[in-house]
Order: C-alpha cells, then structure tokens, then sequence
C-alpha cells in the first residue's frame, strides 16, 4: 500500500502546491487597483521542499508526521519593474502571464497523476 | 484544496469593480447637475478599495481572504464651478448656480479601468472553472 501512495502523494502534493500558487495570483489580479497593495509569488521548488520535508523523524507508530498545510516560507513579494504612485506593485501584463503559466503547469501536474491513477487501474484490471 | 477559494476571490474583485462602475455611472448621469448653494452641489464619488485582511496574521481563514472590498466611498475635493445665470429659477439672490465638479474625461478612464480589472477577473473565473471541473473528471472512467 505504502508504494502506491509514494506514487500517487508526489503529484498530489505538487498539484496542491500548484493550486497555491493559482490562488496567490489570482489575489494579487483581484487587487489590481488596490492602493498599496504588494504582489506576492511563491517560488514552487522551495515549497514543495516543505511540504514533501517532514522535519522530523518517525520512528515509532505512535508519532505523528507534521503536516504543513499552507506555504509559509516560499511566499515572496514580487519587486515591480515600475513603480506606482500609490504603492501598488500589481503588473497586470506580468500577472497575466504568470496566471497563465500556473494555469498550464497545474493542468500538466494533473496529467501526470491522471496517468498514474489509470495505470494503477489497468495493473488492477490485468488488461 | 485552493482552486475554489479562487472563486470567492474573484468574485470579491468582481464585486467591488461593480460598486466602482455603478459609481461612475451615477458621477455621470449627475454631470450637469445644478445647485443653489455650494453646499448642495453634486461631488464626483470615488471608490477607494482595501485588500481583505490575510488569515495568517489573525488566525481565520474568511471566504473572501485576500480578496479586495470598497474600503469608502469619497467625494471629490476638487472645487465646485459657480456660473452667473440670473434666468435659472435655481439661481441664488446674486444670480449664481452652482455646477457639479464632475470631470467627464477622469469618469471615462475610470470606467474603462474598472471594465478592464472585470474582464480580467472573469478570466480568472473562467480559468479556474476549467481546472476544477478537470480535476474532478479523474474520477470518472
């Protein structure tokens, strides 16, 4: 049981870490015209680090694993090619384009665990 | 999972975008608003928005963190206009009326830039829709 965790959990866990990123970004298009309002990123290698590094040991039934839910280390603020009057470091060209690519980087994390869950139900089916 | 709070995000920017072209709507169909006094002329109203406050500092997670919201509605301090027109049944006992300070080019930009943000939000929407209901197509089959 444990291998077909190890299989599927890596996906699984980029594929939230992907859906994180998704969120930041879309908080940072929804305060495009908030006043002093700084954009925020998350640098993707260095979370799923944290999410994937317990940071303790288990060595017997009874401990439990630590479980980080949320990225705290990797968020960042973005430093704005320009800078506005009012504060904001929101570029909406830059924002688009990054939405983008976490877009397509989340749909290709979802193929790769669409994959692996149908060739987990073929070895089943023997086919 | 993080995709469905993208929805309440955006919807948060839609939201307040909307109060914004509502605003300018009515900035504009008051433009040639007249008054008797300074006093009772018509202000330009300005939205001005604030970030809802991220959960992590506080401890709760909201529907709408880190979503935006119509922190105030402002009126415009520029100054009012004062026109003589003693034929004006509104005209005060010196024969002025008092005009509205409302700038129809600063209105336009104004709801061309609240249009844009929209559109954009619902991009995001739109984006967001696709994924999850990818995401739950793994199931099937």
């Amino acid at each position: 049981m444990n291998t077909i965790d190890n299989f599927i959990n890596a996906s699984a866990q980029a594929l939230t870490v992907r859906s994180q990123r998704m969120e930041l970004l879309s908080q940072n298009i929804a305060n495009a015209d908030t006043p002093n309002y700084k954009a925020r990123d998350i640098k993707f290698s260095k979370v799923l680090e944290d999410v994937s590094y317990n940071g303790l040991n288990t060595t017997s039934a009874g401990h439990m694993s630590v479980v980080q839910d949320s990225p705290v280390n990797g968020v960042m603020y973005r430093i704005p090619l320009n800078n506005s009057f009012d504060g904001n470091t929101v570029e909406m060209n830059i924002e688009q384009a990054q939405f983008g690519q976490a877009a397509s980087d989340y749909q290709a994390t979802l193929n790769i665990l669409e994959n692996r869950v149908n060739s987990f139900k073929r070895a089943l089916r023997g086919d | 999972m993080a995709l469905d709070r993208i929805f309440n995000i955006a919807g948060s920017a839609l939201n307040a975008q909307t109060i914004r072209m509502n605003t300018t709507a009515s900035n504009l169909a008051n433009s040639s608003t007249v008054a008797s006094s300074d006093k009772e002329a018509f202000r330009a109203k300005r939205t001005s928005f604030q970030s809802v406050m991220q959960d992590a500092l506080k401890g709760q997670q909201g529907p709408y963190a880190g979503g935006v919201k119509v922190k105030d509605i402002i009126s415009d301090p520029a100054p009012i206009r004062r026109m003589v027109d003693p034929g004006n049944p509104l005209a005060d006992q010196d024969g002025f009326i008092y005009m509205s300070n409302v700038n129809e080019m600063t209105e336009m930009v104004e709801m061309m830039s609240a249009s844009r943000t929209y559109q954009n939000n619902v991009e995001v929407v739109n984006t967001a829709r696709t994924l999850v209901s990818k995401t739950i197509d793994i199931i099937k089959a």
